[in-house]
């Protein structure tokens, strides 16, 4: 860049054009306010896998395959990228060290969770991840608990059908009670947006009869 | 409990007259003083949760009963108080005269009579009563003198153990509210906060954060962003082993109430919310009937002591969720929401209850704010040590004698805590480790013993300070089983959002449940580290984020009993279930049977009044034989 | 047990129609209703504006809340570390062994319910055992046992 372009581009960014600049690995990104690094990421076509992240609904930062390590201030932090607003002068790489290991370990545990999903185990491949150490204890279970079913449920259709039921290891799907919604109205958004097929399991079970 | 508790008050009605003015409120500390003869005994009789649990209550109704059947004149009856708890848990039910300070410990009901003629009427101490150092033998009369009392240095729970926590009239009479009407009538918010920032406060509910700080951010939030703020007293002390909170919430509630409001008045606050644990009753009604009296005085609600200044205070209690004591899952549970944090930042002082700055502090770090206000951030800063300052409030249970509640100043070593306050390990000579910090801490050994207790110096040997539980741990107890034990309570409260934690938590798991029975290698080992590694840094929260702590201090410092376990096929503590055989010591056996009756398998056999033995194919190592045996016959390898 | 239904409302007004009561309102009727039914739910829900798949996931998610009937004595077993290095997972298991209950759950003859409880704050008193709000300090098989049979 020469030096009257460079400067025309600096009196650009003081006046404040409203917009944010950082890198990913190495390569300089621009951005506006209120965009999250992962957007971003997916503008300039750099992959960053994700499973509980989907455009039509609000990102929660779940299941934690998004994450990515940021450096700014001489602060390094490990952070999912739906979540994270853009900021000045971040740097954020998608495939270090800390990074690869928290996706290979992630990953490894949703085979042994979500054996019969087809999508997670295409999933895992893509990020190098054949087998797992972790026993199987539900071969017939495919659903990680990413939510999206139930978001969309919500913030899109507004019907708030299902939610997730108890916590921890035995959260769940569920319509209230365990019994089929009265509320549902079978539109199969919740199906739509299933990243890994668990919801054509669960659909008979939540569903309005 | 439920007859207990409602023994427990003794408060009368309070005058329901608003102090009109901060010498309003010294007119009425005044005359409570007058009313009250310094000299008169007062016995009290503690009715912290242990105590009421031993018996307390009864123990106070029968002295009231031989009180009155002594016949005493009117100006010599000694009034009976019932208090919060002395912190000395293992001693009680514990009774303590005031003004001297003669102590009994172990106080049974029927012991009433004996220290009313004894102690009352002829003016000297049932023996059997007092406190015996079981080093020197020697007995010690006095409280003050007692070892565990002497080396502590009480400033947060100064009044527990001498006011009746549900009478506001014994808070205001030591001195309870003149913090308050300090900061409110002569110092200016910014002095306020300035004053906390200055006396280096850090929170005292696991994070040690800087309070002013903290404090400093949500002012400047707010200023930024004009609107209401908010501040919260947590309350839902949730690692297992620690009721430090518990006692302070019970025994001196002004304190946390007053720390809050003086807090509001810094930050621009009006409205407050304590969150209180569902399994703490006691102190869920402790903290109601106070606020109701602070109200009745004006010194809560509308115009407190005529400055013009609002603030009140809301109880909200906790329905069953450790992850709840999270910062956001602790908000998200004040909104009618299911208990699951979302990442931070935002941190709840820039936006945090209803998208506003809240400030959300231990009740314990809101208990410290009076004596700072009151005493001056100089002479707080010069506690403790120079990033730790002030003092820390520490339950001491396990395997160690004096198991109960102690304060001490940041920096005491932690053999100090445990040798001198805790009077030792009983039966052995010295302890394993001890573990600090609940689920998210660490198993310190005994070599390192002179670590001091603050803060930083925890956090240098991977351990943390925590909330101030203290674990004890002896020979019996094995680390493999301890660092099981705490990833088994997280994988019961992780709110399951995110994979790391959700997930994780059972992946450890299948990997210590390996070395436990015995199965396993180093490749194992090294492994569970990438693995802690990975949820360390994914999880969402500081349950996940910090969980691999045991597992990690564990391997560090206890690495040869692991391989003992792995290697081995042992566990040298005799706990593992799968790596222990019971057996009966056929000398010391007397064939009485108590073991046979117990065992649920049937598979202890012998004729009787000879030894018995017992059939290990048979036998799931339930323990029952041992518990029952009344001559320790029952060996555990 | 068996109140009459009416009474919900007399709950229900003290809490403003605003969702942020849930957690309290749940509280509250659970204490009144011993459990939440679905109409106990439905109630609650309509009240506050909330709806009821969310009233639902902070019922199961909240471990105080009860969605049976609970039973007529509650057991509650302290597995604070203090009392599980003083035995109580085996006291637990032998609970578990006298009642033919999992922890969690009512007994078949819907006398007991037995649980669990992450430290209650009395760890001088370990193992401690609560049954029907009346502390058992340094509980063992035998004088539980002795405690049990006479509520039966």
């Amino acid at each position: 860049m020469n030096a009257k372009k460079a400067k025309k581009e600096k009196a650009k960014k003081e006046k404040g054009d409203g917009l944010i600049r950082f890198t990913i690995n190495g390569q300089s990104v621009q951005a506006r306010e209120g965009w999250t690094v992962l957007e971003t990421a997916r503008q300039y076509g750099i992959h960053i896998p994700t499973l509980c992240f989907h455009p039509a609904v609000h990102p929660i930062g779940s299941c934690r395959l998004c994450v990515v390590e940021t450096r700014q201030n001489n602060l390094t932090r490990v952070v999912a990228s739906c979540i994270t607003p853009v900021s000045e002068g971040v740097e954020v790489l998608t495939d270090s060290e800390e990074v690869q290991n928290v996706r290979r370990w992630v990953l490894e545990m949703l085979l042994a969770n979500c054996p019969a999903s087809l999508q997670i185990r295409e999933l895992a491949q893509e990020c190098g991840v054949t087998s797992t150490h972790f026993t199987v204890e539900h071969p017939e279970d495919a659903c990680p608990r990413c939510g999206l079913c139930v978001r969309a449920c919500d913030e899109v259709v507004g019907v708030r059908a299902i939610s997730l039921g108890n916590r921890g290891v035995f959260k769940e799907v569920t319509a209230p009670y365990h019994q089929r919604s009265t509320d549902c109205i079978r539109c199969g958004t919740c199906l739509y947006v299933c990243p890994t097929g668990a919801m054509e399991q669960l659909f008979p079970q939540v569903s309005s009869e | 409990m439920g007859d207990a508790m409602a023994q427990v008050s003794t408060a009368g009605k309070i005058e329901d007259f608003r102090l009109p003015s901060a010498e309003g409120l010294a007119a009425y500390r005044e005359s409570i003083l007058a009313e009250r003869d310094p000299n008169r005994t007062v016995i009290i009789v503690c009715h912290g949760t242990g105590c009421i649990a031993n018996g307390s209550p009864k123990v106070a109704g029968a002295l009231r009963k031989s009180i009155a059947a002594a016949g005493m004149t009117a100006q010599v009856i000694p009034q009976i108080k019932t208090t919060g708890c002395h912190g000395f848990c293992s001693r009680g039910p514990l009774v303590i005269f005031q003004p001297s300070g003669l102590f009994y410990q172990k106080v049974k009901e029927n012991d009433a009579e004996e220290i009313v003629k004894t102690t009352l009427l002829e003016g000297n101490p049932v023996e059997r009563l007092l406190y015996r150092d079981p080093r020197t033998d020697e007995l010690i009369p006095y409280d003050y003198e007692i070892p565990f009392y002497k080396h502590q240095q009480r400033i947060v729970l100064r009044n527990i153990g001498k006011i009746d926590p549900v009478d506001i009239r014994d808070t205001i009479a030591v001195g309870g509210y003149q913090a308050l009407a300090k900061a409110l009538t002569s110092m200016t918010p910014e002095e306020v906060l300035t004053a906390v920032e200055a006396a280096g406060l850090r929170g005292r509910g696991g994070g040690g954060f800087p309070t002013g700080r903290k404090w400093r951010i949500a002012v400047e939030n707010a200023r930024k962003n004009p609107g209401p703020v908010y501040v919260v007293g947590n309350g839902d002390e949730g690692d297992p082993g620690a009721f430090m909170d518990r006692t302070l919430m019970e025994g001196d509630p002004h304190a946390v109430l007053e720390g809050m409001t003086i807090g509001a008045y810094a930050l621009g606050a009006h409205q407050g919310y304590i969150y209180v644990r569902m399994e703490y009753p006691l102190a869920v009604r402790h903290l109601s009937i106070a606020i109701e009296q602070a109200r009745a005085l004006g010194l809560l609600g509308e115009n407190i002591l005529g400055t013009g200044f609002n603030f009140d205070i809301q109880i909200n209690r906790g329905a069953g969720a450790f992850v709840c004591g999270e910062e956001t899952a602790l908000i998200a549970s004040l909104e009618g929401r299911v208990g699951e944090p979302i990442p931070r930042p935002p941190y709840p002082a820039e936006k945090g209850l209803w998208g506003r700055p809240t400030i959300i502090n231990n009740v314990e770090t809101w208990g410290n704010v009076p004596q700072i206000i009151e005493k001056g951030a100089k002479w707080f800063s010069k506690l403790g040590v120079p990033h730790s300052t002030g003092t820390k409030i520490f339950s001491l249970v396990g395997k160690v004698n004096n198991v109960g509640l102690v304060e001490v100043p940041m920096g005491i070593t932690l053999g100090r805590i445990v040798e001198e306050i805790g009077g030792g390990v009983p039966g052995q000579d010295r302890f394993k480790a001890v573990q600090t910090g609940g689920p998210s801490g660490g198993c310190i050994p005994y070599e390192l013993k002179d670590t001091p207790v603050d803060f930083d110096s925890l956090s240098a040997v991977g351990a943390m300070m925590g909330s101030g539980g203290m674990i004890v741990m002896d020979k019996r107890d094995c680390v493999v089983d301890v660092a099981c034990y705490f990833l088994r309570f997280l994988e019961e409260e992780s709110c399951g959002k995110c994979l790391p934690c959700r997930l994780g938590l059972k992946a450890m798991l299948e990997y210590l449940d390996k070395f436990s029975k015995g199965k396993g290698s180093q490749e194992d080992i090294d492994d569970l580290h990438s693995l802690a590694r990975a949820i360390m840094a994914g999880s969402l929260c500081a349950l996940g984020g910090t969980s691999p702590n045991p597992i990690l201090t564990t391997i560090r410092y206890f690495k040869d009993e692991y391989l003992t376990h792995v290697v081995d096929h042992k566990c040298p503590a005799g706990v593992c279930k799968d790596l222990i055989t019971y057996s009966i010591d056929p000398e010391i056996c007397n064939g009485c049977r108590a073991c046979a009756r117990a065992c649920p398998q049937g598979c202890i056999s012998g004729e009787k009044k000879k030894p018995h033995t017992i059939d290990a194919s048979a036998c799931i190592r339930c323990g029952m034989c041992m518990d029952e045996c009344p001559v320790g016959a029952v060996m555990v390898e | 047990m068996s109140e009459s239904f009416g009474n919900i409302e007399a709950i229900l007004d003290r809490f403003p129609p605003q969702p942020e009561h849930l957690i309290s309102a749940l509280q509250d009727v659970q204490a009144k209703f011993n459990y939440i039914s679905p109409a106990v739910m439905r109630a609650v829900c309509d009240h506050l504006g909330v709806p009821i798949s969310r009233g639902w996931a902070v019922a199961t998610f909240f471990k105080s809340f009860r969605l049976e009937p609970r039973g007529m004595h509650e057991i509650k077993v302290c597995l604070g570390t203090a009392c599980h290095l003083k035995g109580g997972a085996r006291l637990v298991e032998a609970l578990e062994r006298d009642l033919a209950v999992t922890r969690g759950h009512t007994s078949k003859d819907l006398n007991f319910d037995l649980d669990t409880v992450n430290c209650l704050g009395a760890c001088a008193l370990a193992p401690v055992v609560v049954v029907d709000e009346n502390y058992q300090p340094t509980a063992t098989h035998r004088k539980l046992k002795k405690v049990l049979k006479e509520l039966k």
